[in-house]
């Protein structure tokens, strides 16, 4: 290759929240501006771009990786949800808006386990998948699962709050699949 | 393919290290090879004698294979370090080795395990030991047309118990000091010590303490004895977050601290080695 190469494009098909998404972007496109510029899904935010305030933080096939450290090229063939998708899970619920909300944006309303939003997105996809992994965390554990993502404005109180609430209403909800608005 | 981009070409696995690095414009390489399609390498094999980790096996699934944690416990006490979860997610154990930080919790571990190197070029394969793989700061043995498909990480011998524990300014930073440690007690004898380092010493290298210890009961133990042979072992460097002394200082207690834990760990085995929460605020966390 010589120095003055011309940047090659690749058409990119990635699945993201369910829907085929496809651009033709530079191999070195990062993942997290493949959404927001090329796909136009802006919920996903950047902040630091090298993985260490957890704002971009999307689920790559359920499990949370950062966006800012992942290339649009190598997510091909994986599922992607962003914070944009969340209320596609089965037991979202439509909120005072009608928009749905899954359990944890519930609890986040609730706990106001947020003040600018900005670090908010990658808070929701995070907490999202450990309650996953670890339906009823301990406040210790709460915060730990929290550890990787960054917030200036709460002081993090209500954003445990809202990780402990968020298990409440997980529960809640399975035990009412058909019983919406129950408890809310 | 590594042969033909030869130095301007970076191997792609994880990115969790690299993908900062070209983020903060502090390498700007023409090449990158992603190894994420290759076949075959996102395997982790137990046998009697040692663990293998395909380089395309992700921290988080290191940290989680019970065959591992069982065989090595000391993997998952030292992967529950390695950054956040989500980067535990997409960055690989093998990776982070390659990248040879010495800030880097898994080169550590690769050196007190004694563990080799799977390289494999144009030329063929070869095998090469962490302490010939490790020579500088960033720098390993590596030829620029090889790719580390593997690590393999060796086994202790019965009656050995290890522990890890670091010491960081925020959870998940690069650690100030860390250390890895190993210690083995047979028929009520303590036979072995070693140990390893995190951040204070310019390549990963392996500090014996045999000497100190050998034939003393477990229980009886003062590993207050081991801390001048670590404060002249280690070499750090100082920066905005810590003087060179304060990081001696922690090198010498967390290797007391964890020497401690091992030799219990020989004793009445490694728990889960998972984290709890609730010593997490105590500032030095010790698992």
């Amino acid at each position: 290759m010589s120095e003055t190469r011309t940047e090659l494009l690749h058409d990119v098909t990635l699945r993201v929240n369910g829907v085929p998404r496809t651009a033709s972007v530079p191999a070195r496109r990062l993942l997290s501006d493949f959404l927001r510029h090329d796909v136009g899904l802006t919920g996903t935010h950047v902040g630091c771009e090298h993985g260490v305030c957890g704002a971009c933080t999307v689920l790559v096939d359920g499990a949370p990786m950062r966006a800012c450290l992942m290339f649009a090229v190598s997510a091909r063939g994986h599922e992607i949800t962003t914070v944009e998708g969340l209320g596609d899970a089965p037991d979202a619920r439509p909120c005072a808006t009608g928009e749905p909300m899954n359990p944890v944006q519930q609890a986040f309303t609730e706990c106001h386990g947020l003040q600018c939003g900005y670090c908010t997105p990658g808070f929701l996809t995070t907490i999202t998948a450990y309650l996953q992994e670890n339906p009823h965390p301990t406040e210790g554990e709460a915060r730990e699962a929290i550890s990787g993502n960054l917030c200036r404005c709460t002081g993090y109180q209500n954003i445990v709050k809202s990780v402990l609430r968020a298990a409440e209403i997980r529960d809640e909800r399975a035990g009412n699949h058909d019983d919406e608005g129950a408890g809310a | 393919m590594l042969n033909q981009v030869g130095h301007d070409g970076k191997v792609l696995a994880g990115g969790q290290s690299l993908i900062p690095i070209l983020n903060m414009r502090l390498a700007s390489p023409g090449h990158l090879v992603d190894i994420n399609g290759v076949e075959g390498l996102d395997t982790v094999t137990v046998s009697e004698e040692e663990v293998r980790v395909g380089a395309l096996v992700r921290h988080a699934q290191l940290e989680r294979h019970g065959g591992a944690f069982g065989a090595l416990p000391l993997l998952r006490q030292a992967l529950v370090h390695v950054a956040h979860p989500a980067i535990r997610n997409r960055g690989t154990t093998v990776g982070s080795i390659a990248h040879a930080d010495a800030a880097g919790e898994m080169p550590s571990v690769l050196a007190l395990t004694q563990g080799v190197v799977e390289a494999r070029g144009a030329a063929g394969s070869r095998e090469i030991t962490a302490a010939d793989f490790f020579l500088g700061a960033l720098e390993t043995a590596l030829a620029e047309d090889e790719l580390v498909v593997a690590t393999r990480f060796r086994r202790f011998p019965r009656g050995t118990g290890t522990a890890f524990a670091e010491s960081a300014r925020r959870h998940g930073d690069y650690a100030l000091a860390g250390v890895a440690a190993t210690v083995t007690v047979t028929d009520g004898v303590v036979r072995e010590a070693r140990a390893s380092f995190v951040s204070v010493t310019e390549v990963p290298t392996v500090l014996d303490l045999t000497e100190l210890v050998a034939g003393s009961e477990p229980g009886s133990v003062d590993w207050s004895v081991c801390v001048d042979a670590v404060r002249a072992h280690v070499d750090p460097e100082a920066d905005i977050h810590a003087t060179a002394d304060y990081r001696r200082m922690l090198a010498a207690e967390l290797a007391r601290r964890t020497l401690h834990q091992a030799t219990t760990h020989a004793v009445t085995g490694p728990g889960t080695g998972h984290p709890t929460p609730d010593a997490e605020h105590e500032g030095v966390r010790t698992r």
